[in-house]
């Protein structure tokens, strides 16, 4: 390896002793000649040469010349560039504001869509779910994942999980726990080994088992401060005593999507009465993962075998019943995939236009340079070594601007992830890594490259006479046409970008203004649990405390009205019942009975949501356990099977759990329950309201360690806080949990949307701010290089507003060019953002018309000043500038 | 003198300088200026080498491992930069002169036949 810029120096020392020991040597053979010593030296000096190029000549040979013109670039560039401060400022911000950009946003892409899934083999895992007649991912019945994890032939191994929450006491007060039913294999099958003590065991899993639970290490710490002697305590969950068996790493993360758990229980343990029924769902999904070298495919193939058994041996149960698989790579990021893309297309723009304005300022000041261009050619200075300087100066630049660029997208990156922590899955997983420093470093060098080729290019072309002949103003037309197609560009750019953060904007809109059904404002949600001690209470005590409850919380101050809530919850939890019409012949099995959303709530739940009320009645205190059972549908319900028929006084078949039979006391609104988009794309509509106080037996006792309540209340109450207290004076053994207002869970399902709306208009104004800087660069520089020529005008007799008129209309012109160019590209590219659209057009007129009115009115606003002052100027000291 | 002087110029061919430099250390180590000075007596003082070449070229040769070099003092108690051949620079000795023997076998062939057109 040749180091050619060590030991230069003494070589150097060397090879001028080397050269006087030459000319010694000559001096004295030629001493003998002459009649003098001095004459001699004379004549062997003149002999020899030129001693400084033979000995630069002789540097040569040595290598390392590359190196050496390198360095001495980047120390000159350096000095120019510093000699320079304001447009070395200009320079690196710009820079630094589109590299930083886009650093930050590929850290979101790195994090979320390029790093693999933190499991072992995650290519391996699939999402399984049960696909029945209204859902194409609907959830698995306990025993029907039992028999498919025995049946199958494709996975290593299946679990299924499920969310769910415990009321933990007998430690500190009482408190609500938020947990997960898992079945045996889950840890195991995602490669997680407990901290301390030992995975759930084959066969712990079913029902009948001991108790027993896995705690998070969150969970270890906060209660037992990480003493290993917690393994084999006994936790009190629900009122029934759990024995620890193992602790959960802190860095398991279910998914990147869940909330965080804080302890695992068996699904054995769930006491809901009907796990075991297979027609029940409960809200169970499946993870497996896939023997190795089976595809998706073959395991589609080998799940379909299984479910048409299972079909074929409980008819009633699973007729129409599939096995759905799904990728988790796709079900975790399948929904936010495109608009991560989509994004990172955008701010790809914002560099673009970053670059293109650094372009301009190069060339701008490159015509201030010429001069000395032309004088380093004329010195001997080939046309590549001065591109190969200004190349240096241009990556000098972007070097400094994408450092700066990385700290901002260290920065920005935080920031941006604050705005929406909860909807973007794998948050926690993006930061810079070496990947996104590689995507640093390499975006900057191809800034540095592109942006500063075109104006050396320029400038090394320019012959070195004609920049000398005119004294360094350089200022041909053909610059600015380049400088004016640039800056038309910006624009056409930058309209792209407002116009995609208008159609967001209007989308948002609109999405507000969707009526969901009900009224969301001073609405919150709250989940509520009776003392542990009531668990297994019967469902006349559970009733009677519940009864209690609500007096306590409708008499709290601020509150309006309540109402308890079970089953499903607009925006949030959907829950269904099967029925089938009073006359009717009971279907022969359960997938051939009709379904309904069901919502079980009390006589106040219209007025807590604001719920309209369309014919007959709603429900009335004296609908309760005593009373003839009663329902309540909603208009999709009536449209669907009472057509054209009142349906007020018939009867409906419930089979949930305790077979009812319900007569029709009213219809309400519909309510949109999916979402507030796309609600009428999925099939089940209809909607059945039933008393909270009829509820069947065994529901009603399982509501005692969870059930939700909903409570509207004046304007700006502090509700919650009112809600607690009134809680806590009852008991410190009951929980009020998880609040949430209405607004907050509407907000949440656009949160997506309200993602890229925000930084597509963060985006958007970064390119608006930067195009108007370059309009104003590039007009402010016409008007200098043409300030002679206005003062002759003036002096002429051209009024001022001519003048301003004369320059302004240079600013529209390039406007109107690339306003023109960015409606042509706008267009095909605003399809692009498809399904975040939402009830307005890709090509929306009115979009259309506001943005390029707002860019017309910045890049004239950005034209103004250079105008005023061209229109200012007076004449005498235009034609004496120089 | 002018004569004399126009003679000294005639131009070496690309090559022939690391030729001879190759073939000047064959017979031992020398200094630079003894370099020159050999190749300008045995060239009957018509070949001068110029300083400014024939520096480069010891260092592009040394570079290439042709040649080693050395300081020692010379017989008449001058500090001197010495250089010697190398085994590698003996085989690239062998090169250069089995092609430089091509070069004038051919071109002499071109010129004789030429001669011979003349005179017929």
């Amino acid at each position: 390896m040749n180091f050619p810029w060590l030991g230069r120096k003494q070589r150097t020392d060397e090879l001028n002793e080397e050269l006087e020991s030459h000319l010694t040597m000559a001096t004295e053979d030629l001493a003998q000649r002459s009649e003098s010593r001095a004459a001699a030296a004379q004549a062997a000096r003149r002999e020899m040469g030129n001693f400084l190029l033979i000995r630069e000549v002789t540097q040569d040979m040595w290598g390392g010349r590359w190196w050496r013109d390198l360095l001495e670039d980047v120390q000159y560039g350096l000095r120019v560039l510093w000699k320079n401060p304001r447009f070395l400022t200009v320079a690196v911000v710009t820079l630094a504001l589109g590299i930083g950009a886009n650093t930050a946003l590929f850290s979101v892409v790195n994090g979320v869509l390029l790093n693999p899934l933190p499991y072992p083999h995650p290519e391996e895992l699939v999402t399984l779910h049960e696909s029945k007649p209204n859902f194409s991912t609907g959830s698995i019945s306990f025993p029907n994942f039992l028999d498919w994890q025995k049946d199958n032939q494709t996975f290593s191994s299946m679990a299924v999980q499920r969310g769910t929450s415990f009321i933990l006491s007998g430690l500190a007060e009482a408190e609500q726990i938020d947990a997960q039913f898992v079945s045996s294999d889950f840890f195991r099958q995602l490669g997680v080994v407990p901290v301390i003590g030992r995975d759930f065991a084959p066969g712990e899993d079913l029902v009948g088992a001991a108790p027993v639970t896995m705690i998070t290490a969150g969970f270890w710490k906060r209660k037992f401060g990480s003493a290993s002697d917690a393994i084999g305590k006994s936790l009190t969950l629900d009122g029934r005593a759990y024995t620890i068996v193992g602790v959960v790493p802190a860095n398991f993360d279910l998914l990147g999507t869940m909330r965080s758990r804080e302890l695992y229980v068996p699904v054995g343990q769930w006491s809901n009465p009907i796990l075991m029924n297979r027609a029940a769902g409960l809200g169970f999904h499946g993870i497996g993962r896939l023997k190795p070298g089976v595809t998706v495919a073959q395991a589609r193939t080998d799940m379909e075998r299984v479910a048409r058994n299972l079909a074929e041996t409980y008819p009633d149960s699973d007729k129409g019943i599939g096995a759905a698989l799904i990728p988790l790579r796709e079900r975790v990021l399948g929904q936010v995939e495109p608009f991560l893309l989509l994004l990172l297309g955008a701010v790809g723009f914002v560099l673009l236009i970053a670059g293109v304005n650094v372009a301009n300022l190069l060339l701008a000041r490159s015509t201030g340079r010429a001069h000395e261009f032309a004088m380093r050619m004329a010195l001997g200075a080939g046309r590549g070594r001065i591109l190969r300087q200004l190349l240096t100066e241009s990556l000098l630049l972007a070097a400094i601007g994408g450092g700066l660029g990385v700290l901002l997208a260290a920065f920005g990156t935080k920031a941006a992830l604050r705005v929406l922590p909860e909807t973007l899955p794998r948050a926690a997983e993006v930061g810079i890594d070496a990947r996104v420093l590689v995507f640093a470093a390499g975006v900057s060098l191809l800034a540095g490259i592109c942006f500063g080729l075109l104006p050396a290019l320029k400038i090394s072309k320019s012959g070195a006479q004609s920049a000398l002949k005119e004294g360094g103003r350089g200022g041909s037309g053909t610059r600015h046409r380049v400088q004016r197609a640039l800056v038309a560009a910006e624009m056409a750019l930058a309209l792209v970008l407002l116009i995609g953060a208008g159609l967001m904007i209007r989308t948002l809109g609109a999405l507000w203004n969707v009526n969901p059904g009900f009224q969301p404002k001073n609405v919150l949600t709250f989940g509520f649990a009776l003392p542990s001690a009531m668990s297994g209470a019967n469902a006349d005590s559970v009733r009677a405390a519940l009864r209690e409850v609500h007096e306590k919380f409708a008499a709290a101050p601020g509150i309006q009205a309540v109402s308890f809530s079970w089953g499903a919850l607009p925006l949030s939890s959907d829950d269904e019942w099967l029925f089938w019409i009073d006359g009717q012949a009971k279907p022969a099995n359960d997938n051939d009975m009709n379904w309904a959303l069901n919502y079980v709530v009390e006589a106040d739940y219209l007025r807590v949501m604001g719920v309209p009320l369309k014919t007959g009645r709603f429900f009335t205190r004296q609908d309760d356990e005593h009373g003839q059972r009663v329902a309540v549908i909603d208009e999709a319900l009536a449209s669907k099977f009472f057509p054209g028929i009142d349906p007020v006084g018939k009867r409906l078949h419930l089979n949930n759990g305790g077979d009812q039979v319900v007569e029709i006391v009213g219809v309400v609104g519909h309510v949109k329950q999916w979402s507030l988009d796309a609600d009428q794309k999925e099939s089940l509509q209809a909607q059945l309201y039933t008393p909270f106080m009829q509820l069947p037996d065994k529901a009603m006792a399982q509501s005692a360690p969870g059930v939700s309540v909903l409570v509207r209340s004046e304007d700006s109450a502090p509700v919650f806080e009112s809600i607690r207290q009134a809680s806590a004076q009852m008991s410190n053994q009951q929980v009020v949990f998880g609040a949430q207002t209405m607004n907050d869970i509407i907000a949440n399902s656009l949160a997506e949307r309200r993602f890229s709306m925000t930084l597509l208009g963060i985006f958007a104004g970064v390119a608006l701010v930067l195009a108007s800087v370059g309009i104003y660069g590039v007009i402010s520089y016409v008007v200098g290089q043409r300030t002679q020529e206005i003062g002759v005008r003036i002096a002429m007799g051209a009024q001022r507003s001519q003048v301003l008129r004369l320059v302004l209309a240079q600013g529209a012109a390039m406007s109107a060019i690339g306003a023109a160019i960015g409606l042509g590209a706008a267009l095909p590219l605003t399809r692009l953002m498809g399904t975040l659209l939402f009830a307005v057009s890709a090509a929306d007129p009115m979009t259309y018309f506001c943005v390029v009115a707002l860019l017309f009115g910045v890049s004239l606003a950005a034209c103004w000043l250079p105008a005023w002052r061209a229109a200012r100027l007076n004449p005498v000291d235009a034609l004496r500038y120089e | 003198m002018a004569k004399q002087q126009y003679r000294n110029r005639i131009e070496l061919l690309q090559g022939t300088l690391d030729l001879m430099i190759l073939q000047t250390l064959q017979w031992g180590p020398h200094h630079g200026y003894g370099i020159s000075q050999a190749i300008r007596n045995r060239s009957g003082e018509i070949l001068q080498v110029d300083t400014g070449s024939l520096y480069p070229a010891l260092h592009r040769l040394e570079r290439q491992k042709w040649v080693a070099s050395e300081w020692k003092v010379s017989g008449n108690k001058q500090r001197a930069k010495y250089y010697r051949l190398t085994a590698a620079g003996k085989r690239q000795l062998a090169r250069e002169r089995s092609r430089w023997q091509q070069l004038t076998e051919a071109i002499g062939g071109v010129l004789d036949h030429a001669g011979n057109e003349v005179e017929s």
